[in-house]
């Protein structure tokens, strides 16, 4: 896409009245679905300018989010990303052009919506979620969240289920959620402690199976084996860069021309450039079109939450709306229950299947891939010792020799709780209720 | 003299280019043939109301690089487009909407006709034509006519407040070969009919199963493995398969059992893969209803049946009279097994849906001898052959102002009753309410609820009786024909995927109408 030009803005001449009109006519008067109850025609206009919206994530679904927010009577909205404009953006990331790659996702975002929709300020953070503390959190009425790492989903979802307090009412943010991929996405809202959270509905996200490494090594079959052989097995070996940069050409086309190599031996047809950027980086595919739905979805609810001028996702009944566009269009909107065992919101131990005779090390890689759990660098400990320690080094020696002790030899019982944590939810201890698997 | 010194180099290889990089994330989903038909089209959007889900539509095509597009819009802008479209700025004011609409989507001199009729008859034929309502009676009928004459699919759009519809009028039947079946779905591998080379391959690498090395047999793809305990199997059961839910179940303890515990693992990945496959790939070939429906389909115009998809499905369906079986697709899932076997074996596959589609090739080519067939285009249907789809099949026309109101009366009729017991039957009300009362708003900028009410009785006499429509007519007449933003962008990103996947021919588009709820968020697919 051309870039669009944006013309001098003159002075404001307009009135607010005209300029709103349409949203007036929906947010200021009841529909038959309007509960009088937490409604008021005359108030939401004020409300809603006063409000301030965090938006995570200024990328795709980022970009349709500020647009979205700032044509629904919005005015303080704050963005965060720590990213930078890349080519491969510009086919949906509709503020941004030739001209801007390179810089800040975030301030060119923000920048471009201020100018097109006057009265509306947007203040960018080009930084990581993880870099504010829970008081940057608290001064927002609203989160939404356009991300595609399942990571941050789940950091900020516990930071912002932790910062609940009973007593104080603006202390629950409800997080409104969307995420696409291709011709689908999906979009939640997550009202912290009162209904089910991004944790509970962690096994909608399972992580795509690893191939075996024995696989890799040995025997490959197909493309993407070549491919992970050449990045997990002889990037380490040959180490042709101090560190592989996924976004540098020439690192990918390094082991592009090792997987060629490795596929030719084995006659394994498939290996391209593009397959072997998209399995090292993981890519998603990604389209302007289900960015748009997925962000409008997800900023309809938030106002709806905000205005009260109809009913939202979220309470009592359906929380999640699950879009597919591949064949015809299908929406599946429904409750997603809370779950007693979340490790984040819930206050019972969820129940782990493991086998008594496993070495501490195999419970401990175990987490990485358990759809329920999907812990990279978990740390353990038992209600009376601490059985695994990542960090700091010191401990991490003092623990390593449990590694290879198995569960039985470690002392564990069946039906005992563990308590885990992992350096990307400093605030969260899961808890997990170790059950054994029967011998047969 | 200086030495140079020789360096081996490793073969240059291109990395993607400018283009290629700029649209890799789209390129994933519809590759390079998807993003020619794109730039190739040329796109009209008559816009008319607010004029936001247009837009928005718009926007969605342009970013992934569709060709051309022209809006015809009569509307100037106003202080409350500022509000609502993000396409518009303040110096727009007083400005064509179209003028100041194109500038900021795209650098683009906007159309300088001044009538619809003036643009459609100096204009390079369009791809797909887009209209939104409320629309004037004499436009649609001009896009009717265009769209009769040059085969145009027309996409109409309605959005007001938290509701929106829209809907798609194809020109005629309209069959996908690249339908993007989920690639679970797609494993056609023939255990219950090998051909001779699949046959002496499984019984080369199982003649001697039991005296295998605990490696060997580890190895011995799961293919191979259901090969051999079938062939096991017919010999006790008087030459027959397992066909029934129990046979199959029955035979999958047979494999099961023949699993080796005793070795270091506990047990065989291979045969866990071949377990696992029984009830899904132990089964006779079988007519998919999409592929069946394309088979069975009468022709009403002489010319689409010369076309290369009508042709090459006739072939297609000699082949299964002959074969009683599709061609072979020719891809084989992955499955533990030795890099060599496997390659092989999927060799073989291969082998055997290049035959396959050659076969087809020559019988399209007895069919229209005087055309010429793309083998490129045989190969396509082949593989995809199972999840063919034809849309429009009974050629509706999906246009208000034509369609047939019976046909519309008995969906109607249908779905209330449906509504009556959705309490029991746990699904999702209707929402044709909505429709109606979008469609009853059609042609005015704004209505009262009672005449919203009084212009659906005209389809529906009950209309006032039911609830449902008396509440979508008080939601509609509450916005007054305004456009929620939120609810047009997201309109507007679905019309662009249908759009997308009518242009590209890929994926399966919607068959023909989606109401959308912005209140219960949630969509629902019709034909009308
Ligand atoms: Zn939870």
């Amino acid at each position: 896409m051309a870039s669009a030009d944006v013309h001098p803005a003159s002075e404001p001449a307009r009135c607010v009245f005209l300029f709103r009109r349409h949203l007036d006519r929906i947010r200021t008067r009841a529909g038959p679905f309007t509960d009088p109850d937490s409604f008021s025609g005359e108030a939401v206009a004020g409300a809603m300018e006063t409000m301030k919206i965090l938006v995570i994530g200024a990328g795709g679904l980022g970009c349709e989010l500020l647009k979205n927010l700032a044509l629904s009577g919005f005015k303080d909205i704050h963005v965060i990303d720590m990213d930078t404009i890349d080519i491969s953006n510009l086919n949906r990331q509709f503020l941004f052009r030739q001209s801007d790659v390179g810089s800040f996702k975030a301030e060119v975002a923000a920048k471009f919506v201020e100018k097109r929709v006057k009265g509306v300020k947007i203040t960018p953070h080009n930084c990581r979620i993880q870099d504010f503390d829970e008081d940057f959190y608290m001064q927002f009425q609203l989160v939404v969240c356009g991300l595609d790492s399942i990571e941050a989903r789940r950091w900020i979802n516990a930071t912002l289920v932790n910062m609940v307090n009973e007593d104080v009412e603006d202390s629950y943010k409800p997080l409104i959620d969307g995420g696409t991929e291709g011709f689908k996405g999906q979009a939640r809202v997550i009202l912290p402690t009162v209904t089910s959270c991004i944790e509970c509905q962690l096994d909608m996200h399972a992580p795509r199976a690893a191939v075996p490494l024995c696989t890799l090594a040995s025997i490959p079959r197909q493309p993407e084996h070549c491919i992970e052989w050449a990045h997990v097995i002889a990037w380490d070996q040959e180490k042709p860069f101090p560190s592989l940069d996924k976004d540098d050409p020439e690192h990918i086309t390094w082991l592009y021309q090792k997987a060629l190599l490795r596929a030719h031996e084995f006659n394994i047809p498939g290996v391209t450039y593009s397959l072997t950027q998209g399995v090292v980086k993981n890519i998603i595919p990604a389209i302007a079109a289900t960015n748009s739905v997925i962000a409008a979805a997800c900023c309809n609810e938030v106002f709806k939450i905000a205005s009260n001028c109809a009913p939202f996702l979220g309470y009592p009944d359906n929380n999640y709306m699950m879009y597919s566009g591949n064949d015809s269009i299908y929406t599946y909107t429904f409750k997603h229950e809370k779950k007693d065992d979340c490790p984040v919101c819930g206050n019972l131990a969820r129940k782990l299947d493991v086998d008594p005779t496993w070495t501490l090390r195999e419970l401990v890689e175990s987490f990485a891939v358990r759809p329920e759990a999907q812990l990279k660098k978990p740390s353990i400990r038992a209600q009376f010792k601490t059985l695994y320690m990542q960090s700091p080094a010191s401990l991490e020696e003092q623990t390593r020799p449990n590694l290879d002790k198995t569960l039985t030899e470690l002392g564990l019982t069946d039906g005992e709780e563990i308590g885990v944590t992992d350096p990307a939810f400093a605030t969260v201890s899961f808890k997990f209720k170790l059950k054994f698997k029967q011998s047969d | 003299m200086t030495e140079v010194v020789m360096r081996q180099t490793p073969p240059i290889l291109h990395g993607p280019s400018e283009k290629e990089r700029k649209y890799d994330r789209q390129l994933r989903l519809w590759a390079a043939s998807g993003q020619a038909a794109l730039e190739s089209a040329n796109i009209l959007l008559v816009n008319s109301g607010a004029g936001t889900v247009g837009i928005e539509t718009l926007k969605n095509l342009v970013l992934p690089g569709i060709g051309r597009f022209a809006i015809y819009d009569e509307a100037v802008v106003e202080e409350a487009d500022l509000g609502v479209n993000f396409f518009i700025d303040e110096s727009g004011l007083g400005k064509p909407r179209s003028q100041c609409v194109t500038e900021l989507i795209l650098e683009l001199n906007p159309e300088g006709e001044s009538t619809l009729e003036a643009l459609l008859a100096t204009s390079p034929i369009f791809t797909i034509i887009v209209f939104t309502y409320p629309a004037r009676a004499e436009h649609t009928s001009l896009l009717q006519e265009y769209s009769k004459q040059h085969k145009t699919p027309l996409v109409a759009i309605h959005s007001a407040g938290f509701y929106s519809y829209f809907q798609i009028q194809l020109p005629g039947a309209f069959p996908i070969v690249d339908t993007h079946p989920e690639e679970t779905a797609t494993t056609d591998i023939r255990l219950l009919t090998p051909w001779p080379e699949l046959s002496e391959f499984a019984k080369e690498l199982t003649k001697d199963i039991d005296n295998l090395d605990n490696h060997e047999h580890g190895h011995l793809p799961f293919v191979a493995i259901l090969l051999h305990y079938l062939e096991q199997w017919r010999e006790t059961h008087s030459g027959s398969n397992p066909s029934t839910y129990k046979e199959k179940i029955e035979f999958r303890r047979l494999v099961q059992g023949a699993t080796r515990t005793n070795n270091p693992e506990g047990g065989e990945e291979n045969f866990e893969e071949a377990v696992a496959a029984v009830l899904k790939t132990v089964t006779a070939p079988s007519l998919p209803s999409g592929l069946r429906e394309v088979f069975e389909y009468k022709h009403s115009d002489p010319n689409e049946q010369m076309s290369g998809f009508w042709i090459i499905a006739d072939a297609v369906k000699t082949f299964y009279a002959k074969h009683k079986c599709l061609p072979l697709p020719g891809s084989v899932p992955d499955m533990k097994a030795q890099s060599k076997v496997y390659i092989q074996l999927q060799n073989i596959y291969k082998k055997k849906a290049r035959q396959d589609a050659a076969e087809v090739l020559k019988t399209a080519q007895e069919i229209a001898p005087d055309r010429d067939i793309d083998a490129a285009e045989v190969e396509l249907f082949c593989k995809n052959a199972a999840f063919v789809k034809l849309i429009n099949a009974t050629g509706g026309t999906g246009d208000r102002d034509t369609s047939n109101t019976d046909r519309l009366k008995t969906v109607i009729a249908q779905e209330l009753e449906n509504d009556e017991n959705a309490e029991v039957t746990m699904t999702p009300l209707s929402l044709l309410p909505i429709y109606l009362a979008l469609q009853a708003t059609g042609r005015v900028a704004s209505a009262s609820a009672d005449e919203i009410l009084a212009e659906v009785a005209k389809t529906v006499p009950e209309a006032s009786q039911n609830e449902r429509i008396r509440n979508a007519a008080q939601e509609v007449a509450r916005a007054e024909g305004g456009e929620l933003h939120n609810i047009s962008a997201l309109t507007g990103g679905m019309v662009a995927q249908e759009m997308i996947k009518i242009i590209t021919k890929q994926y399966i588009p919607i068959d023909n109408t989606c109401i959308f709820d912005g209140i219960s968020s949630r969509c629902q697919v019709v034909r009308l």
